[in-house]
């Protein structure tokens, strides 16, 4: 819509003011972590607001020698790179039953998988756990991108399978005549016609996963298998005085999802939203 | 597209992995689940309790202070709904700089939940960032252990909360908002509609099921997704006066190895979750028919 000219001046400074507010309410935490990041200890404590007086590196280099936040963060890479993946190659064959072809059953299956994707993780952690220790997994990697990739497909079937269906069947069909087989059509039509919904669903779910708390925290409580982010609570308990030092920490981890928000901004918020906004 | 029976057998044969680790991550572990909350659990061996799991719960103190308090962040719901569809409603006005709002409003939703919580944490202490500046304008009564007091230390958390999850709703409505045809609001200004009802005439009916949607994802994530913020931020403290029901699980399951207790809380947060959903899907099927 163009603005519209009959809100006049005074409706235009109430939303700029409000949205103004909202920024600055927004942006300030933000603020106050990098600006505290590049203080030294004594310049955060005389100075809490303001920029440094003199930008220090040596926070950062506190953290990069810490052994164990390399391994956290290394950690988080495997697991993120790891479920994201498995979740992906498993979600786009399901998707491409789910769109493309009839059986038996398909209503309901569909009903379930919509309905699981509100089920909060939490419900699930106590028998996992259990499974888990039977099956001697607890602190095993593989073992919780297991979790995560179980986790993620329910909302990556929903969301390829609105985009697969969005392929003409008249391309199928094409292709079919020049003698495609089922599973060449998957890898030679379907996916490279739904590019952009994948690098969207991997953004969102890498996001998530790299976010998690509540399971890396109870499946990997080994201290060298910690992601980061529960590192994170651990590192900040030993820094409790070194609010600078700390501060760096939380921007490194902060890095690798800011990066992606940035890079790709557009497919990562339509990404987001995708889905919730038709449904 | 593809209808035969054997194409129906090769559909099943593509599901089959993802339906395999839905079983195993989801129903099974529900099953489960529901299985547990009438059992005593030591170890490898379970007892069906019947319902006792449950009576002790509703008796404890703790769970009802915890369950108490995932009721009072359910505050946040209207507020945050009523914050984001304005903000929407601003940005889809094309407000000089909405592409930059939109953006920079929108950040704080990819910060992981423990980064929020510590920075919070910090800006929150009692001589931390905002107290200095609270002093500093001589607002010296107002400078509170925002995170230390059991009075005001589940607010401080909600703030937290409300900082954090706003982006989504923001960009949520704003998305729905873009699909409204223009139409629509040119034949409300010919009408000589105003700037309020013209929203509460065409913008908010247009946007209903996403409304519905974003309140119920709302409600479940104060029922069954704050456990991050408060394990960073106060670990249910001071005394019990911030725990939540997920952080009651992680304990009870956890440290203090009571499984049943532990998994009849989880019951609870899994029936009042499908309750909302289950709402919400009737609700959207009734707005379905009257479309018709």
């Amino acid at each position: 819509m163009q603005r519209d000219n009959r809100i006049g001046w005074a409706g235009f400074s109430v939303q700029q003011t409000v949205l103004l507010f909202l920024t600055l309410l927004a942006l300030f935490p933000i603020y106050f972590m990098v600006v505290t990041a590049f203080k030294n200890q004594n310049d955060y404590i005389s100075n809490k607001f303001g920029l440094p007086s003199a930008v220090t590196f040596e926070n950062f280099r506190t953290v990069f020698g810490q052994h164990n936040f390399f391994l956290w963060f290394g950690n988080s890479v495997i697991l993120t790179a790891g479920s994201v993946v498995l979740a992906m190659v498993l979600a786009v064959l399901a998707a491409y039953a789910v769109a493309k072809f009839w059986f038996p059953g398909k209503k309901w299956i569909l009903n379930i998988v919509i309905a699981l994707m509100v089920v909060p993780p939490v419900v699930m952690v106590i028998p996992l756990f259990g499974m888990m220790t039977k099956l001697g997994m607890i602190n095993s990697q593989g073992g919780v991108i297991l979790i995560y990739a179980g986790l993620l497909l329910p909302l990556s079937i929903y969301m390829l399978s609105g985009f697969f269906a969005a392929i003409p069947n008249e391309m199928i069909e094409a292709a079919m005549i020049d003698g495609c087989g089922l599973l060449r059509m998957l890898y030679r039509i379907i996916v490279p016609a739904a590019l952009p919904a994948f690098v969207t669903l991997a953004i969102v779910n890498s996001v998530w996963v790299w976010n998690e708390l509540l399971i890396s925290v109870i499946f990997l409580q080994d201290d060298a298998l910690k992601t980061l982010m529960a590192g994170l609570t651990v590192f900040k308990s030993k820094y409790t005085l070194n609010i600078p030092v700390t501060m760096a920490g939380l921007i490194i981890s902060t890095l690798p999802i800011a990066i992606l928000y940035f890079a790709g901004q557009r497919t990562f918020v339509e990404g987001l939203t995708a889905g919730a906004v038709k449904g | 597209m593809y209808a035969t029976r054997k194409h129906a057998v090769y559909a099943y044969l593509l599901l089959a992995p993802s339906l395999l680790a839905i079983l195993f991550v989801y129903l099974y572990p529900v099953v489960k689940n529901v299985q547990y909350s009438f059992s005593a659990v030591l170890g490898p061996v379970t007892k069906y309790v019947g319902w006792r799991n449950y009576r002790l719960l509703f008796k404890s103190d703790t769970f009802t202070t915890a369950l108490l308090n995932n009721a009072k962040l359910l505050l946040a719901v209207p507020i945050m709904i009523f914050v984001t569809l304005l903000v929407a409603v601003f940005l889809h006005e094309k407000i000089r700089g909405w592409k930059i709002y939109r953006t920079v409003l929108f950040f704080p939703y990819i910060l992981a939940v423990p980064i929020a919580g510590i920075v919070f944490g910090y800006i929150y202490q009692l001589n931390g960032i905002l107290n200095e500046l609270l002093r500093t304008l001589g607002l010296n009564a107002l400078a509170l252990d925002w995170l230390g007091s059991p009075k005001i230390a589940l607010w401080s958390l909600m703030s937290v909360i409300i900082w954090k999850e706003m982006g989504f709703g923001i960009v949520l409505f704003l998305s729905r908002m873009l699909t409204i045809p223009h139409e629509l609001y040119e034949a409300a200004m010919l009408d000589g509609a105003s700037w309020r009802q013209r929203h509460w005439h065409v913008t908010i009916p247009e946007v209903r099921q996403t409304l519905e949607f974003y309140f119920t994802i709302t409600v479940i994530t104060m029922l069954s997704g704050v456990f991050g913020y408060v394990y960073v931020m106060t670990g249910g403290g001071p005394g019990n006066s911030t725990s939540v029901s997920e952080l009651f699980i992680y304990q009870t399951a956890f440290k203090f190895q009571n499984i049943g207790m532990a998994s009849a809380v989880s019951v609870v947060l899994l029936v009042i979750s499908l309750v909302f959903v289950f709402l919400q899907l009737r609700l959207r099927r009734e707005d379905g028919d009257a479309a018709r």
